[in-house]
């Protein structure tokens, strides 16, 4: 039978609700079951709403329920904004301190007193989080050995404090369900930042750059713990790009990072990536726009902006992971291809793949691929000599190295000339084909129940509430990975004999609808939200049922 | 001695400030060996000298010459890095690079080939061009006044300050191999007269001076950087390296580079 458990834990900006959804999580995972945490919080330092929302599965999901069986609150926000949300034998567990009105039955809204038991551990005021949590594996059936291993682990600084508080919230709590041990893989917990950085560097990543802009801050501040990268915050967006161009152009395989925003102030830059034929991998994290927007909730509102951006006649490698395993891999099949390719490759996310925790598969592990060096003669090379791909040679190896935002002849040296002109425009393009015919083999979009009549193409952070959704419909998958080059050939071959197409997005414009609509491709219906939040599983299901 | 000019047609115009500077750093190209000399370069008539030097180089954007360099050097602490711009490259589109490179000490050597125009667009004022510039797109004159580019400089305490003349290869090429040999952020302004919109050839022989003493204190180099201060056609013009301080890189300053390992990492979050 499967088992499925929903929590909700919130509190002010502050409180540090989202470390205790974490522990959480970690103690579900030690008793061998799955979870995954979404994040949502506001673009505020100290107070505000901030939760994270927990799901807890006996198999494999990525994705949250609006119904929930659990919330725990820190602050009064956080009864009222979600206890509509819990079900009918739903329990809130509270902090004992807050006032206001509850209403609910006795028995389904659980006190606890959170200060005092701090107060007498002598903990300090934060360390609530960790009393409720507590509480909570109480109530739950947990093991008392359990959330003591888990808050060693979790716990570096003030580890006996910390076990010395949960243990008086465990003695102060009474049990109220049983939990039985689930014996099922057990996986690492990472977000989509943290994972871009892995896959990153096991494909060799050297130096990573950006500007700190939600939601892609969590992969500087996680490479900047990194021994052996070299990261770099310089003082914008323009900064970052064009120091990266400069860093990937000595041989160090570099990566930058920014959302659309940033993306937006970079875009000079990725048009002289591609002239250039520098090698660099951007990880674009969406937010909501247009502007500021709503900086801390997600859209798939770049999706055509990235697809278009650079000026001039230009291509890039785009990929769109669905959660965090899609970025392990793809951020390192991103910076092979990048330097293969010597082209400008771009990661989108948004903000829900970014922030929010994955269980990591990494079985296979990715590999750094190698690029084509220049042999022989370093004295006469010529930075973009050939039909296609150059060899490539690095300042300091011997030969002149001339690379340029100009068109430029094999040299590197600015030309008007006609012919050299359309010659090295050909260049490109020749590689672009390569790249395509390369990526005929590979996973560029994954469809399953193939036969269906009905077809559902999505894309993105959309994919775990996606897959929950359809678990039980008869409808034929279609996540499309690589967005360019747009994987025409393929989707056309897997919409054979499909009498309806869905587009599923969180945008308001249906932008790979309209990416599809290019390609000749139309969508007959689609189903959009674009109020900065995930679809939940219930939610998609009946706007499929209501096409399907 | 290898060619350090390439085969190239060169478009300056005639008696362009730009040779000086070429010639200049013909010479230091000469002395240190080009192997392990990067150039970069901005977009404007200095940006030409990317396709005129047979050395690594990297012709860059408009403004982002700097931010280029300095990814270059992060790149590999090996290479020299030479970064010519312009003024409209420097002290217009890409000023918060200046001062943010030499405010965090990267080490690069900066030549700013200063002939107060955006000269390849054909004749705009730029940061540095006089009050009353008569140009395309201020046919009245110019209603701004300069900046002293060099007391900007100061005032953010860059690690080597100096200013030179294309009229004056030799004592140029001087300041830039000094530049060069400095660990850090080395600011050089050049006087660069524009043959074709703003000719100054005349008025800098007659104003510019070669300074007796160099590497002054703070104060004494900002006395002397504020004998003119870009706005008047009068006072004397000094001539040499200002300021020089020591300071530890950027680059020092940052972790080494080498293969990476995520087990720990994924060990971490089991």
């Amino acid at each position: 039978m499967i088992k499925e458990i929903q929590i909700i834990i919130g509190g002010a900006a502050g409180e540090g609700s989202k470390k205790a959804g974490l522990i959480i999580a970690k103690l579900f995972n030690l008793y061998g079951f799955h979870v995954f945490i979404h994040e949502d919080y506001c673009s505020v330092i100290k107070g505000g709403h901030n939760f994270s929302q927990i799901s807890v599965s006996s198999r494999k999901k990525s994705a949250i329920n609006e119904k929930i069986d659990f919330l725990l609150a820190l602050n009064y926000d956080t009864i009222e904004k979600h206890k509509e949300k819990l079900k009918e034998d739903g329990i809130l567990i509270y902090d004992s301190e807050i006032e206001g009105d509850i209403d609910l039955e006795e028995d389904r809204a659980i006190k606890i007193p959170l200060s005092d038991i701090v107060n007498e551990a002598e903990g300090i005021p934060l360390m609530k989080n960790t009393a409720l949590v507590a509480a909570f594996s109480k109530i739950t059936g947990m093991k008392l050995e359990k959330i003591e291993e888990t808050l060693r682990r979790e716990f570096k600084k003030e580890t006996e404090k910390n076990l010395e508080v949960a243990r008086l919230a465990y003695q102060k709590s009474e049990k109220k369900r049983e939990i039985e041990e689930e014996k099922d893989e057990f996986l690492p917990l990472f977000c989509g930042n943290h994972a871009v950085a892995l896959g990153a560097i096991d494909a060799g990543l050297e130096n990573y750059f950006a500007y700190p802009m939600t939601p892609s801050t969590g992969v500087l501040q996680f490479l900047s713990n990194v021994k052996g990268i070299r990261t770099f915050q310089p003082e914008s967006e323009i900064a970052v790009i064009n120091a990266g161009i400069g860093s990937a152009y000595t041989g160090r395989r570099t990566m930058i990072g920014t959302s659309g925003g940033g993306f937006a102030l970079m875009t000079e830059g990725v048009s002289l990536s591609a002239i250039s034929e520098t090698p660099l991998l951007i990880v674009m994290s969406q937010r909501m726009g247009p502007a500021t927007g709503v900086p801390t909730y997600q859209a798939q509102g770049d999706l055509l902006f990235t697809l278009f951006s650079g000026h001039g006649d230009m291509m890039r490698f785009v990929v769109a992971p669905g959660d965090a395993t899609d970025c392990y891999y793809l951020a390192g099949e991103a910076l092979n291809i990048a330097w293969r390719y010597q082209m400008p490759a771009i990661l989108l996310l948004d903000k829900e793949i970014s922030e929010n925790t994955y269980e990591l598969e990494t079985k296979e592990r990715v590999k750094k691929e190698d690029i084509i060096k220049a042999e022989g003669d370093a004295e006469n090379y010529n930075r973009y000599e050939g039909e296609d791909i150059s060899p490539l040679l690095f300042p300091g190896e011997g030969g002149v190295v001339k690379a340029t935002g100009y068109e430029h002849d094999k040299k590197g040296v600015a030309t008007e000339d006609a012919e050299k002109v359309k010659e090295m425009v050909e260049k490109r393009i020749r590689k672009h084909e390569k790249l395509k015919e390369e990526l005929r083999e590979k996973e560029t979009i994954k469809v399953e129940n193939r036969d269906a009549k009905t077809a559902v193409i999505f894309w993105g952070s959309t994919k775990g509430a996606m897959l929950e959704a359809t678990k039980d419909m008869d409808l034929r998958l279609i996540q499309i990975i690589v967005v360019q080059p747009f994987p025409e050939e393929k989707i056309k071959e897997a919409l054979k004999g499909v009498e309806k197409i869905i587009c599923v997005e969180t945008n308001a414009t249906g932008q790979m609808a309209q990416a599809l609509s290019m390609h000749g491709v139309k969508s007959d219906e689609k189903i959009l939200k674009y109020n900065g939040r995930p679809f939940f599983v219930e939610e998609l299901k009946r706007e499929l049922e209501k096409i399907v | 001695m290898e060619n350090i000019i390439l085969p190239t047609k060169n478009t300056w115009c005639p008696g362009c400030g730009n040779f000086g500077i070429q010639g200049a750093l013909k010479s230091v190209i000469e002395e240190r060996g080009k192997d392990k000399i990067a150039i970069v370069t901005g977009i404007g008539c200095h940006g030409k000298m990317a396709d005129y030097l047979n050395v690594n180089s990297f012709y860059s954007l408009h403004g982002r010459a700097i931010p280029t360099a300095v990814g270059v050097k992060i790149g590999n602490e090996e290479l020299d890095v030479i970064c010519c711009a312009g003024d409209g490259d420097a002290y217009n589109e890409g000023i918060a690079h200046l001062i943010h490179s030499a405010k965090r000490n990267s080490n690069i050597t900066l030549i700013v080939h200063d002939n107060h125009a955006f000269a390849l667009t054909v004749k705009q004022a730029t940061s540095t061009s006089p009050r009353g510039f008569k140009g395309s797109t201020t046919p009245e004159g110019s209603i701004e006044d300069p900046i002293n580019p060099l007391e900007m400089m100061l005032s953010i305490d860059t690690t080597f300050i100096a200013r030179g003349y294309s009229g004056k290869k030799e004592h140029l090429s001087n300041i830039i191999k000094e530049g060069i040999n400095h660990k850090g952020f080395s600011f050089i302004e050049v006087l660069q007269p524009c043959i074709a919109w703003h000719n100054t050839y005349a008025d800098y022989n007659n104003r510019t001076y070669e300074m007796e003493e160099n590497f002054l204190s703070y104060e004494k180099a900002r006395e002397k950087i504020r004998e003119w201060d870009y706005s008047n056609n009068e006072s004397k013009i000094p001539l040499g390296i200002f300021y020089k301080k020591e300071k530890e890189t950027f680059e020092e300053q940052m972790g080494k580079i080498y293969p990476a390992n995520i087990e720990d990492l994924l060990e971490k979050n089991r």
